[in-house]
Formats: structure tokens, sequence, C-alpha cells
């Protein structure tokens, strides 16, 4: 019964790859892939669950096969499939094939039609993979095809400026919620000693007896698990992201950003409810962090003026709401208030042109020049502050850009003696140092010896800042990051001992991926002379080719499951000790930073408006 | 405190600026007008090139794109020729084909525009537009925000400067960074020139820095100036002026500077090497300019040429004078262009007419319980009367989607988990079987059809708000007479005569007002055909129109209608007062004009690629309907795409000719206003309105980026004013890529029947309308009734015109043709 999990991810990995070689003209076969897709799906959905339930729903856990295994160490694939994952699919299968049906039409002559479905596929793919996943490392798979393809389907109109701009935010954005899930997977690696699946953590007796003794692990695994939960659901620290995603087409918005993606934190915390549910603290932490959130969201939906940026915030808010009733324990009221949620925003951001009509003609028959509401009541200058405050947003926006961008820029501006050629001296130079300290190892003081990891993890963060806020030469950004991963693997091996193949593992993907993204740049350069980085060029209309390549590239880099490296991110992490946190923490921000390093670097030379000409092109501002 | 007025003229500045911003109203008062309307003091010719230079939009096609309509035949060689000999002499000739055919131009230099400012960005390593559009377009938008917002700007009587002074002095926060711009803005009085000194320095400057300012966000700047110009265009009424919006930029300009650098910054003009080339300074044509010049005239005249030829060798239309068997009278909107030819092929012994689409009659309609006054005349006309509706018994319907209390905390959380899965449903209901709801903008919702009017005034003190309630005799008489005259029908009466308005119905599309009559400032003309068939059936109005030469006969009935466009349904109002014996005859109409709706949506059908165009007229019908209603289609219809024609003379000149929906239809007969009197008010009204929609559609085509509002999926509704692409663009104005593609950039051709001298003085009788067409914005070509002969209009005179020699195709069936072809259609001779 198990194996026919199976085919929910075929189906859709099947429907993205048959769309990738239809050709764009055919828009006919490219909407009827997409909404076969997820049509098909749909109704194996539906069967299924009726046998499942047939069957007393029984919670079924399978493990798919082992992408990697070693003598302590597996990363394998597994699939669970409960009222969870029931809830969620089905979600995903309805939304996705009535959107489809939606855009195949209202997309008609569009530039970009086959790119959108082919993002869509791709979105529904990850989709399926999160929902249906039974471990950690398989959700984390799908957690980052739905990143990148939100980066995609917000960049949509690529050759515009917000759009790329905003979708460079969000995948920042994003990014935090990536890093939060590889720590908790460190964390979890050192807690069970094996790559547990969510199956397992439903054994009370189990989770107690491993908490028992590591209080803090447990505390400090949830609390990431929250991190990229409140990020991905655009609770408060980051709910400023969901609105500015509403850049693409308004049923992408719709479905994903007003639906899908957002809901996603909400489903880590129910996946992992098992978890931390004996961990009181937590539970209220999360219950406040939706609080706050329903709360401030309220306010800023209230004064909202532009119709999709109240849905996106009346529909934060409600989610705030769910994160109370999971923390609550009420899981079943959780999964239906995010179905409610879930077909309401969409409906409303679908519906949302119309409003002007409706709304006018409403305003011309029930005219009242202004009508009493909550906030009167308050005093004139609470009133007033609030409403300033909510107008801007509780500067939750620029908050993210003040207190953590602008410092990590602080830090790489600090680095601007670094040339090409002295970077290439000093990297070597440390490579040098690195492999005969790691050959006199024996003469060395072992305290001195334990802090080498750290001074490596640090090398290479100052050099990832460094490709961070390069303004001027792509290729010494790009060689920066991968010196980046050197350092990572370099600071790892003083750790610990382990086989070479680890490092290999790790670095291949790099490797491969460094040299063809070396390769596009030159012979983009070959074409367009020197490109800085220092503003948007465009050049993925000239050159869609090099550019697809760059992407490709790009993600291999920032250790996308393309490459061996994303297997390798968690194998290296799991040589880091539980009771390294800073080292940890060191890893984890350059793994941060440098995946914001290579989106920028894709966003500003392929994207944006075209850099040679001002003619046809939307004004910068629109 | 005092503003110095040595090099710096506030006042004219700002008038300058307020006339070259974007004049586009708030939604719900969409009305066309010509996009560079700033430049028409001008010959087009330069007008358009010195847009290109100075503010960068493209006001061509590029060369390519002219080359591939001379390769496929679009763009005749023979007119090419025949337009360069024309421009550059018979000798330079084979250079300029040379040079138009095969020359390659470099890239342009940039626009003036913006070069200033962009020096925030080069020397200052500040992005400036980063740092201020976000708060500016949001304190914009929400101050003028029309019903949106669940908590409005909580001060607002003031003024917008006022409001937000009161706010900043009011709260425990700012909307400014730092103390030092809070401070400035908290002065007493705060003057432009003074916040220019501080952020420009050289008072030379300040005029480009503030066009540089305006045209970083010209959506918002122009709605602001057109909002001041015209407050009544919000129904919930807000104070503001284009001088306090740059007031309060300038601000947030320094706050930025203060923010970013302390105090530590010199003003830009000291910032700068050499001072930017001035916006308007003089220019030159270059070559490249007078190729694309070229190229444009060449594709239009390919396409008159035709129309011309068309009108000379079609089969000759000699009207019968036995009985009509009914008139019916139509907007001249292009769109009714094929529905009358429809008409007239199925009954060959009706007879139709065009006329702007008000009637003639002018005046503010107040719906039942409708808290305002619409305007239903063309908008520059004030109107002195008030119509009412009354027993209206239609309720409106409600959809709880748009109830605001979905986003509010508590509510929200019941609503979701109850009407979320409800709208589950509606969206699946919605794409596999649309149909009419609350939320479709309907061209039938504008006047209930069984409701009255107060058409006739019952008392000269009969007053509201300054307006007469109703018409009176003799301002009735007078607007009948008016209305017969100038199309010419003032004997031969047939038993029934419709006066049919128009308007549309869509979903989802908030340019909706677009698709209504223009006529009626952008609503549908139902209310004014009634009004119309009212008074002509009048008896005491008869008797007066005896008097004065009209005789109607007694059998005669008006009858008002209303046909949507979009879904090509008509609603006859009062057909249930007609006698027994008129009845019947509209009936046998009523058919007729069903078949010819549905061969009309057929027709129109060839231009969706996704209804297949040879299944029968009824089927197709209704699946144009259903478009109507589909949240999916952002095509509902195609409005006033491919226009390129104003026809204004008898129907007999352009009957039997294929126009492909293509031509604004005046009828016009010469012989009974010699003088030009009728034609005087009809081209005061055609050159504005036909050639407003018309060069909308031009520039929105030919730069849809900059003069149109680029594609229409992405758009957010900001405030019910206006849509912005997300949530932080500026305003677009202008027209959707989805409403122009299939488009041909072509100026208007207005041709005129009678008499070339009466034309000549009826035109330079005013001196606005004189401007179109003097200044080339529209072509004018009048043809000589009597002799059958063109007169072309240039440099202010007429002169013979022969167009180029060519055999149009004659088709039996044109169906086969519209089955096949999806593209704008060349002249056809219909045997």
């Amino acid at each position: 019964m198990e194996k026919i999990i199976n085919i929910f991810i075929l189906i859709p990995l099947l429907g993205f790859l048959v769309s990738l070689v239809i050709p764009a003209r055919k828009e006919e076969w490219l909407s009827r892939v997409a909404f076969g897709t997820a049509g098909l799906n749909l109704i194996v959905v539906i069967f299924f669950t009726l046998y499942w339930i047939l069957q007393g729903a029984p919670l079924l856990n399978m493990k798919d096969f082992a992408l990697f295994a070693a003598d302590e160490y597996e990363f394998f694939i597994d699939f669970c499939y409960d009222k969870i994952s029931v809830v969620f699919l089905l979600l995903g299968a309805m939304l996705t094939f009535l959107v489809t049906i939606y855009s195949r039409y209202y997309l008609h002559r569009e530039e970009g039609y086959k790119r959108f479905f082919n993002t869509v596929l791709f979105f529904y793919l990850g989709y399926n993979l999160v929902t249906l996943s039974g471990n950690l490392e398989t959700l984390f798979l799908g957690w980052e095809i739905l990143g990148v393809s939100s980066f995609l389907l917000i960049a949509f109109y690529r050759e515009r400026y917000l759009p790329v701009k905003n979708a460079v935010k969000v995948f920042s954005i994003y990014r935090i919620a990536d890093v939060g899930l590889i720590l908790a997977m460190w964390l979890s690696h050192h807690l069970w000693l094996e790559n547990i699946t969510f199956a397992k953590l439903s054994n009370y007796d189990l989770v107690h007896e491993h908490l028992q003794n590591h209080t803090w692990v447990g505390v400090a695994i949830s609390l990431m698990i929250l991190l990229a939960a409140a990020a991905k659901s655009a609770q408060l620290p980051f709910s400023s992201w969901l609105p500015r995603a509403m850049e693409g087409p308004t049923p992408s918005s719709a479905i994903f950003y007003g639906s899908l993606s957002v809901h996603m934190g909400v489903f880590l915390l129910l996946r992992t409810y098992h978890f931390w549910e004996h961990q009181i603290s937590i539970r209220i932490v999360i219950a406040l962090v939706g609080l706050t959130t329903a709360l401030v969201a309220t306010g800023i939906a209230r004064v909202q003026s532009s119709i999709k940026s109240q849905v996106a915030y009346s529909s934060i808010a409600q989610i705030g709401i769910i994160f109370i009733e999971v923390a609550l324990g009420f899981t079943n009221l959780a999964l239906f208030h995010i179905a409610g949620n879930a077909f309401l925003r969409t409906y409303q951001l679908l519906v949302s042109p119309s409003v002007v009509s409706y709304l006018i003609r409403e305003q011309f028959y029930n005219f009242k020049p202004r009508e009493h509401t909550v906030e009167d009541s308050l005093p004139k200058r609470m009133e007033q502050t609030l409403y300033v405050l909510c107008l801007k947003e509780w500067n939750l926006d620029s908050l993210l850009y003040r207190r953590f961008w602008n410092p990590l820029k602080w830090a790489g501006k600090q680095l601007n003696f670094f040339t090409l050629k002295r970077i290439v001296i000093f990297a070597l130079l440390v490579c040098a140092i690195a492999l005969l300290l790691l050959r006199i190892e024996t003469y060395i003081n072992a305290e001195v010896f334990h802090a080498l990891p750290t001074v490596f993890a640090l090398f290479g963060l100052i050099f990832v800042l460094k490709a961070f806020t390069e303004r001027i030469h792509v290729r010494l950004s790009w060689t920066l990051i991968i010196i980046n991963h050197v350092m990572i693997v370099l600071g790892v091996s003083f750790n610990e001992h382990f086989t070479s193949g680890h490092s290999f593992i790790y670095l291949s993907g790099i490797f491969v991926s460094g040299l063809l993204g070396y390769w596009g740049f030159f012979r983009l350069k070959r074409f367009e002379g020197n490109i800085d980085l220092d503003r948007f060029h465009g050049y993925v209309h000239q050159h869609p080719k090099i550019a697809f390549a760059c992407l490709l590239a790009g993600l291999g880099l920032a250790g996308f499951p393309i490459t061996p490296t994303f297997v390798g991110e968690d194998l290296i992490f799991s040589h880091i000790h539980e009771d390294q946190f800073f080292l940890a923490f060191l890893i984890a921000l350059s793994l941060i930073v440098n995946g914001i390093a290579v989106i920028r670097i894709y966003a500003r030379v392929f994207l944006g408006p075209h850099v040679k000409s001002v003619y046809d092109m939307a004004y910068r501002s629109s | 405190m005092h503003s110095k007025s040595l090099g710096f003229d506030e006042a004219h500045v700002l008038h300058e600026l307020k006339h070259y911003l974007p004049a586009q109203a708030p939604l719900k008062d969409f009305i066309h007008h010509n996009t560079l309307h700033a430049f028409q003091h001008e010959p087009f010719k330069l007008a358009i090139r010195k847009a290109f230079k100075t503010f960068g939009y493209n006001t061509t096609l590029s060369l390519a794109a002219y080359r591939n309509l001379y390769a496929s035949g679009n763009i005749a060689e023979e007119t090419l020729r025949k337009v360069i000999a024309n421009h550059k002499g018979e000798k330079e000739l084979e250079i300029w084909m040379k040079k138009v055919i095969h020359t390659d131009y470099p890239s342009p230099d940039l626009p003036r525009i913006g070069a200033f400012r962009a020096f925030w960005k080069k020397q200052y390593q500040l992005d400036m537009d980063s740092l201020v559009h976000p708060t500016l377009f949001r304190v914009l938008c929400s101050y003028l925000d029309q019903g949106i917002a669940m908590w409005n700007f909580p001060v607002w009587q003031k003024g917008f400067l006022e409001s937000i002074k009161e706010i900043e002095l009011n709260s425990f926060t700012s909307f400014f960074r730092t103390k030092q711009a809070r401070q400035i803005f908290l002065q007493p009085q705060v003057e432009i020139s003074e916040l220019l000194t501080l952020l420009v320095g050289d008072e030379d400057l300040f005029e480009q820095y503030l066009f540089d300012q305006q045209f970083a966000h010209q959506g918002w700047s122009g709605m602001v100036a057109s909002i001041e110009t015209l407050p009544e265009s919000l129904l919930d009424r807000r104070e503001i002026s284009l001088k306090e919006l740059i007031t309060f930029e300038l601000l947030l300009e320094l706050d930025a500077l203060y923010d970013h650098f302390g105090n530590n910054w010199k003003s830009l003009s000291k910032g700068i090497a050499e001072k930017p080339i001035s916006l308007f300074a003089p220019s030159t044509l270059s070559e490249e300019d007078e190729v694309l010049l070229l190229w444009q005239e060449a594709f239009e005249w390919t396409y008159y040429d035709q129309v011309l030829q068309g009108i000379l060798q079609k089969k000759k239309f000699t009207p019968t004078q036995h009985v009509k068997s009914f008139q019916a009278m139509f907007c001249i909107d292009d769109r009714e262009c094929s529905l009358r030819r429809y008409l007239e092929q199925l009954d060959t012994r009706c007879e139709t007419f065009g006329t702007p689409g008000f009637f003639g009659v002018e005046f503010y309609f107040q719906p039942e319980h409708g808290k305002f006054y619409t305007k239903l005349c063309p908008a520059p006309v004030k109107p002195k009367f008030l119509v009412k509706e009354m027993d209206n018994d239609q309720v409106q319907k409600r959809d709880l989607h748009f109830n605001k209390n979905s986003h509010s905390l508590f509510r929200g959380w019941l609503i979701t988990q109850t009407l979320g899965f409800w709208s589950a449903i509606k969206l699946f209901i919605n794409i596999f079987k649309p149909s009419m709801s609350p939320a479709t903008a309907s061209s039938f919702k504008h006047m209930a059809k069984q409701a009255k009017l107060t058409i006739e005034n019952q008392h000269p003190d009969d007053c509201e708000n300054g307006l007469q309630i109703g018409f009176n005799i003799e301002q009735m008489t007078d607007r009948v007479e008016a209305l017969l005259k100038s199309i010419g029908l003032v004997e031969n009466f047939a038993q029934l005569i419709y006066i049919v308005g128009h308007g549309s119905s869509s979903i989802n599309n908030p340019h909706f007002a677009a698709y209504d009559c223009g006529a009626c400032s952008g609503r549908p003309g139902s209310v004014n055909a009634r009004v119309m068939s009212y008074m002509a059936n009048h008896d005491e109005v008869r008797k007066r129109l005896v008097e004065r030469g009209i005789i109607i006969p007694p059998d005669t009935k008006f009858v008002g209608a209303l046909h949507d466009t979009t879904r090509d349904e008509i609603q006859f109002f009062d057909d249930n007062t007609l006698s027994v014996q008129h009845k019947a005859a509209h009936q046998a109409n009523e058919l007729i004009f069903q078949l010819a709706l549905s061969q009309n949506a057929k027709e129109r059908s060839r231009r969706f690629e996704l209804i297949n165009t040879k299944e029968s007229a009824e089927s197709i019908h209704e699946r144009v309907k259903l478009r109507s209603v589909s949240l999916f289609e952002p095509r509902p219809e195609l409005n006033h795409a491919t226009n390129a024609l104003c026809i204004v003379g008898r129907r007999q000149l352009t009957r039997g000719v294929f126009l492909d929906r293509r031509s604004f239809l005046n009828s016009y007969d010469y012989s009974i206003d010699p003088k030009g009197n009728y034609l005087f008010n009809i081209l005061k009204a055609a050159a504005p309105v036909c050639g407003g929609i018309n060069l909308e559609y031009f520039f929105s085509r030919v730069d849809n980026q900059k003069l149109g509002a680029g594609t229409k999926l992405p758009h957010n509704v900001m405030g019910l004013i206006g849509v912005a692409n997300g949530i932080e663009g500026d305003l677009r104005p202008g027209l959707p890529s989805q409403m122009i593609e299939v488009h041909d950039p072509v100026r208007l051709l207005i041709l005129v029947e009678h008499l070339p001298e009466v034309v000549l003085d009826v035109i330079q009788r005013n001196e606005a309308t004189y401007e179109w067409f003097k200044n080339e914005w529209v072509k004018l070509m009048v043809m000589n009734p009597v002799t059958e002969s063109f007169y072309g209009f240039q440099n202010e005179a007429f002169s013979p015109y022969a167009p180029s020699e060519l055999q149009l195709p004659k088709v039996k069936d044109i169906n086969v043709i519209l089955e096949t072809h999806e593209e704008n259609l060349p002249v056809y001779l219909m045997d």
C-alpha cells in the first residue's frame, strides 16, 4: 500500500519534465500537461485516500531509498502518509488543478507562458515532496524546490525592476528559513544518532527518553524549527515579504502566496508536533509568535489601501491564529482553518480586479461620509501613532535591512582592499597552511587545534561576505563563493577525522557548478564586455542559454538538490559536534550569505531592466 | 521667508508639469484621450520625435517592425515610393528608399528626462527612489483611498499637507526618519524653492529637477494633478494638489539625505561636473527620425488608399424610396460598424444611422437610491439637467467575498472556516460554468428596464442642486431637431425607429469604464437612448417639430435600446407601451436583431484564438457571452482595437465596403446642411472623441511600457483609483497590453462628405478643433459629393488627392474569410 505514495511524486515529476520539452509556442499542450498533472494527481489522491480511510487510516511510513549511506550516517528519502499529509495533499492538488485551468486562459498570449507552467509544475513537485516527506531530509529537498520556484515566480516579469528586487528579498528570507532547518537537522542528527523519521517521533517514550538527557538540544531544535516555520509562513518579524511577493501574474500570487506556500511553515510545525508537544516553553513561544503576529498583522491589514496587500496581511493574521491553535494542540481545528484560509484567500486574490467596479457601485448607492471604526475610540494621539506604525508596517521591511543585512554589508565593505589577485594569494596561502597543519597535527597544542575549525569557518565567512558585497567583478564574487565552500570543508576536517570521500561529495558539486559558472560568465564577457554587480543588467533576454547555465551553476553552488553537494552539506554538518554551536552558527551564516550572494549575482547579471536601453522598458518605479 | 523668483517661477513650473503629466482620471471615469495631449499644439511629426527625445517615449513602431510590415505586404511599395517622393523629391527617391529599407542606425542616446537626478546614484551612491517612493506612494494611496482600507487616513478634511502635519504633531511616531527633515516640515510655511535650495542649490536647475522627480513616478503625479483639477472625480472627496505632493516628496528626499549622510552633504548641483542638457532644448530631426516618420506615413497611406478605393469601386447603392422596414440609430462607435452591416444584410429594407451615443441629450443621471449624480454626455460638456430613476425594483446583490470583515481578526477567523469553503465551490463553478454574479460590471445594471425616468420637466422651479429636473417642451424639441437634422433623417420615417445606446459587461476588469460609451463619459448609453425616444415620441414635441419642417407621421414610434458590445445582447425599453400593430412589427425586427447579433459575435470571434470561428453563429454567441462573465478572461472584448477611420457622411458611401470594424461612422447628409452648421458640431465632437480614442490606442500600442499600462495580469488595484504592478509600484495609466495587442498604430482618417470650401470654413471656426487637423494629429480628407473626388488636408489647405491605383478584391461571402483569418483584414468589396 505504501508504494502508491511514490505515484504522488512521480506524476508531478513527470509532468514537470514533459513540460520542459514542449515548445514554447504550443500553449495548448503546455496547459494540458499542467492541469492534466494536477488533475490526475487529484483523482489518484482522492481514491487512495478513500481506500486508506477504509483501511482505518493507518499511519503509513515508507523508506524509499538511500541517497548516501556510510557507517553511521544514512541520507535517505522517506515518505509518510497521515491526516496532515492528506489535508495538504488534497489542498495542493485541488488548488493547483483549478488555478492551472484558470491560468490556461488568463495567461493566453503572455510572453513566458511556458516558463510559467514549468515553474508551477516545479513548485507543485516541491510541494508534494514536502507534504509527503517522512523525515527532515526529504522535507528539506522539497523545501529547497519551493524556495527556488518561488524566486522564479516572483521574478516572472524579469525585465522590470521591482519584481526582481522583491524576488531577491523573498529569497533572502527563505534562506533564513533554510538555515533554521539545516541547524535543526544537524542537532537532531546528534540527538537521535540517525536521520529520524516523523513516524518515529510519534512514539512518545522514545522522544521522552532522548529529550530527558538533552533538554537544551530539544529546545534548540524546536527553536530552529520555529524559526524556519515563522519565516516561511510570514510570521513576525518576517511578515513583510508576503505582500511583496505579489509581483507575478495574479493566479500565481493567489495560489502560492495566498494559499500553498504561506502555509508551509504551519505544516512544518504540525509535522514536528510530537517532538515539541511536551516542551511547554516552546508551545508558549509558538503561541506568542502567533498572537503578536495576529495582532500586528491585523492592524497593518486594516490600513492597507491596495487590495493584494490587504489580502496578504489578513492571511498572515489568520496564520498567526493557526500558530496559536497548533500550539494549543488543536490539530484538527488548525487543519480545517488552513484549508478555509487557503481557499478564501485564493479566491479573494483571483477576483481582486473586480473590486473596483463592485466597491465603486456599492459606494455609489450606500455612501456614508466616514464610518466610525474601532480605532476612533482610542485617544487621538494613540490612534494616530498606531495608524502611522501600521502604515509603515511597523518598519518590518526596513528592520531586516537595518539589523541584519546592513551590518553584513558593512562588514563586507571593510574588505575592499581584497583585489582578485590578493584574494587568490591569500586563499592559496590559507589552504597551504591548512594542509601543513593537518600534516603536523600531532605537534600542535590541543587547545589551539580545537580552535582551528572556528578560525577557518571565520575565514570562510569573511570570503563570502566579500562576495556578497562585491560591486565590480562578477568572477571575483563567484570565486569567493567557491573559496567559502573550501574553507568550510577545511574547517570541519580539523574538527573530526573523516574520509576524504565526504569532502569529495561536498566539493564535487561545488567544483562542477563553479566551472560551469566560469564558462557562462566568460562567454558572456565575450559578447558584452565587463559586467559589474552594481546594478541589474537583464541579459537573460539576449542570452537565455547562458542565463540558464548560470542559473543551474548558481543552484549547484548554493547546495540545491541537483548535485551531491546537497547531501554533502548535511554530511559535513554531521561532523560538527553537538557542543560546537558557535561553529555550526558560523557555517550556517556562511551558507545563508552564500546562497544570497549566488542569487544576487544571477539577478544582477541576468535579470532586471536591460542595461543598454531605456526604450521599451517600464519605468523603474512601475 | 520668501521665495526668490529669479530663475525659478514656481507657479509656471507647476503649470508646465501638470500639462505634461498623464491626464488620466480615476478608473471609474476612465475616458480615452490623446496620451501626448501636451504636445498637441505642435505638428504631429515634430511633436512625437520631441516626446521621444525628451521623455524617452517610443512614439512609432521600431524600424524592424516597419520593415517586417513591408516584407509582409502590409506597407505597399508603391505607397512608400509615393510618400518618399512627396517629401524628398523624385531625385532623392532611390537614396531614401535604400535608407528606409536597408540602413541600420545606432541605438539612440538616453532620453533627457531623469539625467540630472541620476547623479544621486552616480555621484552620491544613493538610491533616492528606493528610499522615497515606498513611503510616498503608501501615504498618497492611503490618503486618496476610495474604500479599500478599513481604517482610513485619520485626518483628511484639511488637505494633504495639513492632514499629515496634524498627524505628525499628534503622534509618538513620525513619517520621517530624521529630526532635521521633521523640523523643516513643522515650520509654519514650507516653500518649494527653499527646499530646492537645500537639495539642488543652483536655481537654474530647479525646474529640471522637478521634472526629473515627478516623471520618476508619473503615474501618481498625474493622478494627483488630475484630482486637483477635477475633485469631483472622487466620490469620497479629497483635497490635494501637485504642489503639496512635491513639497512632501522634497521633504522625504531631504530626510533620506540626512539619514544617509547626517549633516555632511552638499546640494546636488555642487556635486556634478557639468550641467545636464536642458529638457526642452531645441533639437533637429535625425535621419533615423525621418526614416521612421516616412515609414509611419507609408503604413497609414497603404491603408487609407484601400479605403478610398473601396468607396470609389463599390457597387453603387441607391437608396430605394419605398417604405423602410425599420430605422435604427447607433453610436458612431467602431464596434457598431459590423452590427449595422449585418442588420442591413438580413433586412435590406432597413436603414441604420450613426451619431455620438449620448444622442444629443446631455444631463446628469441619478439612479434610484444613488447617492451621487452620473454625467451622461461627453466629458467636457457641463449639463444643466437632471434625470432621476424611479420605481427601480432591482435589489443590489452582494458578494461576501468583498466583505471587509474577512480581513478582521475574529470575524475573519469565523469567515475563513465557513465562507472559505464556499469560495472553493464558487471558484470551481466559475471555472467550469461561469455566470453573471454581483462582481460582474454589467451594462444592464446601469438602469432598470422597468424603472421610470423624470424626463419631462413639471415646473420651472423643479430643481435640485442647481439642476433642472427634466427638460421642458422647447428644450426637448431643440434636441430632437438637432439630432434628426445632424444625421439627415428628416423624411421617410419608418414605423419603428430604434435608438440604440451601447455598454459592455466584464468581470475582473479594472478598466471597465473604458469599455462603455465614450460619448456618455464612460457609462452605458441606455438612459440617453430612452430619454431621446421619449422626447421624439412626445406629441407636443412633434407638433413643434412640424413648425420646424420635420413631419414625423403619427404612427412612427421611437424605441430606446441598449446593445451590450461584449455579450452582443440587446435590451429594448418601453416596448410594452407599443400598440398591437407596432408590437407585431417589433417582434419581427427583434428576430432580425438577434440574428445580426449572433453573426456579429461570430465575426468578433475570429480575433479570439480560443474560439473556433467555424462553428455556428449561435454556439459561438453563447461562448462569447461566457467570456464576459469568466474570471479568467482578460479579453472579454477588444474594445476599440484596430480603429482607424471616421466617416462623416451618408451610409451609402460605405455600404458594400467591408471595413472590418475599424471605422467610426457618423451619419450626415450634406444636402440639408449647406452651411455646415451641423457638421461643425459633429466635428467638434468627433475630432477629440474619436481622435482621443485613436491616439490613446496608438501610443499605448507603440510604447506599452511607458505610455500604456503593460500587461494587466499582475495588476493590483490601488485605492480604487488606479492600478499598479505589485504592491509598491507606481500607478500605470494608459491601456494594458491585452487591449492593444491587435491594434495597428494608424492615425485616424476623418473622411467628410461635403464641399472642401465648406469644410475648411467649418474646421476653422473653433481653434481647439482646428488644432487637431492643422497639426495632423488626425488626418482629414473630404469627398466632394458631386464630383466624387477626394481632397486631402495638408498645410492648412485642401488639395486634390488621387489614391494609388489598385483593384480591391471582391468577396461573395465574407464569412469564409472571417472563419480563416485572425489578423487585420484589407478592405474588401462586398457583392
